[in-house]
C-alpha cells in the first residue's frame, strides 16, 4: 500500500475548508495540458517513449524549486485501490489512473507531487500540470500553475505554435492548455429545479459542468464542477476572468435559492436537514451515494445556519474519508466488501459523535 | 446564377472580399463556400467533437486534394484522428493545417492564441520575426489551397506586424 503520509497534507490540503466562499466552493482546480516539442503524443508513442519522458520531465522538475521535493507515485506499478485512492483525493484523473471498467493503466503512467502542485505524466498529454486550492480561488490557484509552467518551461522544450499556442493531443485543448474548474455545492438551486436552467445558461456562455471527479464522472451529493469549454482565442486572464464572474453569479443564485427555500417552505427545509443529519448521526449502513446525498443535506443545513455545530471541514472529511478507496483502505477491506456499508455508517457515527460542538 | 467555382450548383453564398485594395465579389454554392472556409449562417452546428470529426476531410473531392492525408513526422492520419479524437504528434497541426483550422473555428470561435507566448529554450531568433516568417510560410499555403479569407487575415496581421 503507498503512504499518503509522505505528501505534507495528505493531498487532501484542498479540503480544509479555509478558502473564500468554502461554505458553497470546495476547491478551485488549475490544469494546463503540455507536451514536449519534437516528441509524439502519448497516443502514438512507445513504452520506452513514455519512459524517456517520465525521466526527462522528473530531471526537470527535481531542478526547480516548486517540485523539488515532489513524491513520485508510478501509477502503472500501483495496486487498484491505491490508484483509485489517488483518484478519490483529485490528485490523478480517472484515465491516469486506468480506473475504467476495461482500462488498463498505461505503462509510464505516473504523478509527481508537492504540496499544492502536481504533473499528471504520460496522461492524455505528456504533462498535465495541476494545482489544487481550498475553497474559490481561480487567482491564486491559477498564480501557482504558472509559476510552475514557467520553471518547467525553461528546463524543457513545449511544443508551441505561433499561431494555435501550446499543441495538445486534443485539439479541444489547443492554445492556453488551461481548465479551470470549480467544485461548487448546489443544493438550492436543485431542491428549486431551477439548476437545469442555470446549467444550459453556463453552457450557452462557453462554460461546461461536470461530476463530483471531473470528466465523465456523474454528479452525486449535489457537487458540480464547473469549468471553461474553450482554451482558444482568450488569454489566461480572460478565461480565468470569465470563469470567476459566472460562478460569482451561480453562487448568487444558489444563495437567493436558499433565501426562497427559507421564505416559502421552512418547515420542509428544517425537516429535510435535520432528517439528513439524523441519518448520518445513527444509520447503521450507508452506502456512499446515500452518504454523499445526506452529506449534502447537512450542508445545506450547516450553510443556512440550521445545524449549528457542525463544520465544513467534519464535512468535508467525511465525503473524502467515505468514499469507497479511502474507507476499503482504512478498514483494511476489498474495494468490494460487503461490510463496506456498515464500516461507512461507523466511522461517520465516530467522526460526528467526536467533532460536534467543535467548529471544524 | 450558378456558382463560380464549379458552375453546376446554384450560388447560395456571395462572398466579398478586399484584396490588393480592390473589391471583389464571389458567388459560389454552398459546397464550394465550405472548401473555402466559408459557412452559410444556417450552418453553424452546436455539435460536440464527435459530429466535427465526422465530417472532416469526408468529401471525395478533399480525398483527392494535393493536400497530404498523413503526417510526414508521425505517420498519423485525419483517419486515425476522426476515429480517436487525437492527433499523432505536434507536427499534425501542420500537416492537417487548413482542416484543423476549420476544427479549431467551429471548436473555440477562434484560431489565434491569445494567451501567453512560449519562449522556446535556445531560440535567437526574436518572436517577431519568427511569427513573421511563419506568417508569411502560412499565407503562401493558404493562397496554394485558394483559402482567400484566411489569406486576407493573414495579410491583414502580416502588416501589422511589419
Amino acid at each position: 500500500m503507498i503512504d499518503l503520509s509522505l505528501l505534507t497534507d495528505g493531498g487532501v490540503g484542498w479540503l480544509d475548508a479555509s478558502g473564500p466562499s468554502s461554505h458553497l466552493v470546495l476547491s478551485t482546480r488549475i490544469r494546463l495540458a503540455r507536451n514536449l516539442a519534437g516528441r509524439v503524443f502519448q497516443g502514438r508513442n512507445s513504452e520506452t517513449e513514455r519512459e524517456d519522458i517520465l525521466k526527462i520531465v522528473e530531471a526537470a522538475a527535481r531542478d526547480t524549486v516548486l517540485l523539488r521535493r515532489a513524491i513520485k507515485f508510478r501509477l502503472d506499478r500501483l495496486e487498484f485501490s491505491d490508484r483509485q485512492l489517488l483518484h478519490e483525493r483529485h490528485l490523478v484523473s480517472k484515465e491516469l489512473a486506468g480506473l475504467d471498467p476495461d482500462g488498463r493503466v498505461r505503462s509510464g503512467a505516473s504523478l509527481l507531487v508537492q504540496d499544492r502542485l502536481g504533473v499528471m505524466l504520460n496522461e492524455e498529454d505528456h504533462l498535465r500540470l495541476q494545482g489544487l486550492h481550498s475553497g474559490f480561488a481561480l487567482d491564486a490557484a491559477y498564480a501557482e500553475v504558472d509559476r510552475l509552467d514557467a520553471e518547467l518551461g525553461q528546463r524543457l522544450a513545449f511544443a508551441f505554435h505561433s499561431e494555435f499556442g501550446y499543441l495538445t493531443s486534443c485539439p479541444t485543448n489547443v492554445g492556453t492548455g488551461l481548465r479551470a474548474s470549480v467544485l461548487i455545492h448546489l443544493p438550492g438551486l436543485v431542491l428549486t429545479k431551477e439548476i437545469s436552467k442555470v446549467l444550459q445558461g453556463l453552457a450557452q456562455v462557453g462554460l461546461t459542468f461536470r461530476g463530483l471527479y471531473g470528466e465523465g464522472s456523474e454528479v452525486v451529493g449535489n457537487f458540480f464542477q464547473l469549468s471553461n469549454q474553450t482554451t482558444l482565442g482568450s488569454s489566461e486572464y480572460e478565461l480565468l476572468d470569465h470563469l470567476g464572474k459566472m460562478v460569482r453569479q451561480v453562487m448568487d443564485y444558489e444563495e437567493q435559492a436558499r433565501q426562497v427555500l427559507l421564505r416559502d417552505a421552512p418547515a420542509i427545509i428544517e425537516d429535510k436537514v435535520w432528517r439528513a443529519y439524523g441519518l448520518l448521526r445513527y444509520a447503521r449502513a450507508l452506502s456512499f451515494e446515500e452518504a454523499m446525498n445526506l452529506l449534502s443535506g447537512v450542508r445545506l443545513g450547516v450553510g443556512v445556519n440550521l445545524i449549528p455545530d457542525v463544520g465544513m471541514y467534519t464535512l468535508n472529511k467525511l465525503l473524502v474519508y467515505t468514499q469507497p478507496a479511502h474507507l476499503a483502505v482504512a478498514e483494511g477491506l476489498g474495494p468490494s466488501d460487503p461490510d463496506l456499508p456498515v464500516r461507512r455508517a461507523q466511522f461517520v457515527r465516530k467522526v460526528l459523535e467526536s467533532e460536534v460542538g467543535r467548529r471544524g | 446564377m450558378s456558382c463560380e467555382q464549379c458552375r453546376e450548383r446554384e450560388a447560395v453564398i456571395h462572398l466579398t472580399q478586399i484584396v490588393n485594395e480592390q473589391v471583389t465579389t464571389l458567388h459560389l454554392c454552398e459546397r464550394c463556400a465550405a472548401e473555402k472556409g466559408v459557412e452559410s449562417p444556417g450552418a453553424q452546428p452546436k455539435t460536440p467533437l464527435g459530429t466535427f470529426l465526422a465530417a472532416m476531410g469526408q468529401e471525395p473531392e478533399q480525398a483527392q486534394a494535393p493536400r497530404a492525408d498523413t503526417c510526414s513526422r508521425c505517420g498519423g492520419s485525419l483517419a486515425d484522428f476522426r476515429e480517436s479524437g487525437r492527433l499523432g504528434c505536434p507536427d499534425c497541426y501542420r500537416s492537417f493545417e487548413v482542416p484543423l483550422r476549420d476544427l479549431l473555428r467551429r471548436l473555440h470561435g477562434s484560431t489565434h492564441h491569445m494567451g501567453e507566448r512560449y519562449a522556446e529554450r535556445g531560440t535567437t531568433e526574436p518572436a517577431e520575426r519568427q511569427q513573421t516568417s511563419e506568417l508569411r510560410e502560412q499565407l503562401r499555403l493558404a493562397v496554394e489551397t485558394e483559402n482567400f479569407e484566411l489569406a486576407a487575415e493573414l495579410r491583414d496581421r502580416l502588416r501589422v506586424l511589419e
